[in-house]
């Protein structure tokens, strides 16, 4: 019955949806309120019943249902219980439903909070947020149903992909979700705007803060989905430049672009033309970023089958919504008007310069991401572009922005004073070379180019605390003033020196890790020490022990430095019985921000076991910068202006929306 | 500054990066492109020796062998042709033989594949696309295994590729 009442669930929402997609559009052509309020309605009960539809998922989940096919497939009834419910979302079908929830819950905030929103305005922005809706209910309903039954149910399921089997998967997933389905709030804006032709300031200050929302989201997932794979995969790597991870990273660069030219939008009314733009394409990423992902055209690090349809069908709503996007904006973008006059050497400048590099690498990764597919298509030849295809591209084009990053926020509107900034930059330009000249001294080995990228990620958060200082008179005045001053500084400027300290943090531990990491690979034995780093790694030796659906192989090593014991580190290999598939659990041991990473290899016949140990220096600042970032957008997010400062609608439409 | 002579600078501006982006991207393409082969392909095409390339295709059961120092050899074969390959480290989890895999590294003067890296996927019964691809072509393709790729390991290998790094 439950998976029944989920599956009509989910085919009423699509009934709402479709009416949410026509009927506002229909009131604000005739400039009916009533009509238009319609969307507010459909779109909170769109939302109930995808909840429903999704709670009910869930239930069949907790409950070991094993008739219906989605749970047969991917559950086990010894499962522990917070697997039975991420599981959930670890297969096809749910993921795209909690995709779908996601998308009907923005649309039910917008609903919920966007009283004052422009009564058409808030119509058409719901009505594209339907349309989106409609495609992907589709999509779910005729190409991957999640309550379909099984004739002669199983007692027993086939259990969850083990490398699944973990608390990243209750975390990642809906995050990057929250993140992706989140662009699709600014999509709808802009779409809005084009059709209604008209745009201004305010339209800004409703984008931001649901930009910053996906943002925020897009950054901790990436970051979150990074430290997976680093702990979970067991070879130590966080970052593979897999297509699926740039289909990820594609969306985020895209977005951090649609960040900052909402900003100039906002405050300069300037750059309209190109913000419209830019949403548009942020979210036309995300949605190549689930065709990429859930049509299988890629092979990828990460396993990936094929099923013709599923790809069509998403390849057929990419094209609707990119091609109808960009065709809409290229027919009514001339009518928006032009904003405000700006000095190339100006906060708009800078913020110009900063969406130009941040576009561009977005374009090289797209290249990078998509040629060979072209080129499989085009000629045949199978090639794989890998790492170092995007270390030659994406870093250069990322050096000087991140140069450019300090000065940004030094620069005044409209017309602003390099030299001046230069001036107040200097302190931070000093700590950057004391820090390059402390390194080539100190560091062996790892080239000349680290100290440099260390030296300008020291820049970057020295520059983003000189700002700081800058504003509230740091040094220059009383101590009790600065501290006025502090208390009455905007959260938007903390926001960003937050989020951009947090760049040059992940830079720095990017740098260190690949630089300065230490890899010891053996075949142990109990009591042979393996020496890495100056720590000594003693192995104990092997036990097995049975976990509710795994047997696993533990090892015990014992971890001193300068013969002082400080920990037991305990990597181990479980086997899965169901699916007969074997995962490392790898063991870390944090010492400030760096780590020691084991994970075990193959027994081989004479006892032994293979080990691979690695030393990672300062490997936990790059995902402390992210979520430096993340906070910096969180505070930002908190900005006054950004809860009462939004310009109330004028009185006529006030008077409408008492119609409701 | 007027209008015009912003819009020139912004223009010529983004023309620049952009010309810069193109030679960075060309620049790279010529160098960090690794092109897939099986070893039917190998035979035929004959590689030179220390070109890097990617090489698919099932491990040949009986053929893995362990040495000293985590040192492994096995073989890489796809129904018309075999590849000795040579690696030194830990293999992946799924790594077994008679399972689709792919190794990346280049030929060495005795004609042995000396890879430095080696993958296998994250489900049992999953083979990689390319290695799938390639088979087919060739007319090696199991019809038992393609069901069973079609069936079950659709659904894991989805699971792994939206949980695992999506």
């Amino acid at each position: 019955m439950i998976a029944e009442t989920g599956h009509y669930a989910l085919v009423l929402a699509l009934a709402l949806a479709l009416i949410q997609s026509t009927v506002p559009i229909l009131g604000a052509r005739l400039s009916d309120p009533a009509l238009m309020n319609v969307a507010r309605s459909t779109a909170l009960a769109q939302l109930m019943f995808v909840a429903f539809s999704f709670a009910a998922l869930v239930t069949l989940h907790v409950t070991s249902d094993f008739s219906v096919v989605n749970v047969f497939e991917n559950s086990h009834s010894l499962k522990p219980m917070i697997y039975k419910i991420t599981g959930v979302w670890g297969n096809h079908e749910g993921s795209m439903l909690l995709w779908v929830s996601i998308l009907a819950l923005f649309g039910g905030l917008v609903a919920a909070f966007g009283n004052n929103l422009p009564l058409s305005l808030r119509a058409h922005v719901l009505a594209v947020q339907a349309w989106i809706a409609s495609a992907f209910y589709l999509f779910i309903l005729i190409t991957s149903n999640p309550f379909l039954r099984i004739a002669n149910p199983p007692i027993e399921g086939r259990d969850l992909n083990p490398v699944l089997q973990d608390v990243g998967l209750a975390v990642h997933p809906p995050m990057l979700y929250l993140g992706y389905v989140g662009f699709s709030i600014s999509f709808s804006f802009a779409i809005a705007a084009l059709i209604e032709g008209r745009i201004d300031a305010a339209w800004a200050r409703w984008v931001r803060p649901w930009t910053l929302v996906a943002w925020i989201f897009l950054t901790l997932g990436i970051a979150m989905g990074s430290y997976w794979a680093y702990y979970e995969l067991g070879w130590g790597g966080w970052w593979f430049w897999d297509p699926v991870e740039n289909a990820s990273l594609m969306p985020w660069l895209a977005g951090t672009a649609l960040l900052h030219s909402a900003l100039v939008m906002e405050k300069r009314n300037a750059l309209k033309v190109w913000t419209i733009l830019i949403s548009i394409l942020t979210f036309s990423l995300s949605l190549l970023g689930t065709f990429l992902v859930r049509s299988g055209v890629l092979t990828s690090v990460h396993a990936f089958a094929t099923d013709p349809t599923r790809g069509v069908f998403i390849l057929l709503i990419l094209c609707i919504f990119i091609g109808g996007g960009l065709t809409l904006y290229a027919w009514r973008a001339s009518t928006l008007k032009q904003g405000g006059l700006f000095a190339p050497i100006s906060r708009e400048g800078a913020l110009v310069l900063n969406n130009l590099f941040l576009t561009t690498a977005c374009a090289t990764v797209f290249i990078g991401t998509l040629y060979p597919l072209a080129l499989e298509v085009l000629t045949g030849d199978k090639i794989s572009v890998g790492p170092p295809f995007f270390n030659l591209t994406f870093a250069p084009l990322f050096v000087p922005l991140m140069i450019a990053v300090p000065f940004g926020p030094m620069l005044a509107w409209k017309r602003g004073d390099l030299v001046g900034a230069a001036q107040r930059l200097l302190a931070a330009g000093i700590a950057a070379l004391i820090a390059i000249a402390l390194l080539w001294a100190w560091a062996r080995g790892g080239g000349t180019l680290a100290p440099l990228a260390i030296g300008l990620g020291v820049f970057v958060i020295a520059g983003a605390l000189s700002d700081l200082a800058e504003r509230i008179g740091l040094f220059r005045m009383p101590l009790a003033i600065t501290a006025r001053r502090a208390r009455g500084l905007p959260r938007s400027a903390w926001g960003s020196a937050f989020a951009h300290a947090g760049v040059g943090v992940a830079l720095i531990g990017i740098v260190c890790e690949t630089t300065w990491n230490s890899e010891y690979i053996a075949t142990m034995k109990p009591d042979d020490v393996a020496k890495i780093a100056g720590y000594e790694l003693r192995l104990d030796g092997l036990t097995q022990r049975q976990g509710p659906n795994f047997r696993e192989m533990v090892a015990q090593f014992t971890v001193s430095l300068d013969g002082e014991r400080l920990s037991v580190m305990t990597p181990s290999k479980r086997n899965f019985t169901t699916r007969e598939a074997s995962t490392t659990e790898a063991a870390l041991l944090t010492r400030g921000f760096s780590q020691l990473y084991i994970s075990l290899g193959d027994l081989t016949r004479d006892g032994a076991i293979a080990a691979r140990i690695y030393y990672k220096p300062l490997v936990l600042l790059i995902w402390f910068g992210p979520v430096l970032m993340a906070f910096g957008g969180l505070l930002s997010l908190s900005d006054r202006r950004l809860r009462v400062g939004a310009p109330k609608p004028a009185k006529v439409l006030r008077g409408l929306q008492a119609a409701e | 500054m007027t209008r015009k002579q912003r819009r020139l600078t912004i223009i010529g501006g983004s023309l620049a990066v952009l010309a810069l982006a193109a030679a960075l991207v060309l620049n790279a393409m010529r160098d960090s492109i690794v092109f897939f082969s099986t070893p039917t392909m190998v035979a035929e095409k004959h590689i030179l020796q220390g070109r890097r390339f990617r090489l698919g295709g099932l491990v040949q059961p009986g053929t893995l062998e362990r040495g000293d120092n985590l040192a492994v050899t096995f073989e890489i074969a796809d129904g018309g042709a075999k590849l000795p390959v040579a690696y030194q480290g830990i293999l992946p989890d799924l790594f077994r033989e008679g399972q689709g895999v792919i190794a990346e590294g280049a030929l060495d003067a005795s004609g042995v594949f000396r890879a430095d890296t080696v993958l296998a996927k994250h489900d049992e019964s999953y083979m990689p696309k390319d290695v799938a691809d390639a088979l087919k072509k060739q007319g090696h393709w199991k019809d038992d295994y393609g069901a069973k790729a079609n069936g079950s390991a659709s659904q894991t290998a989805q699971g792994v590729a939206q949980g695992g790094k999506q």
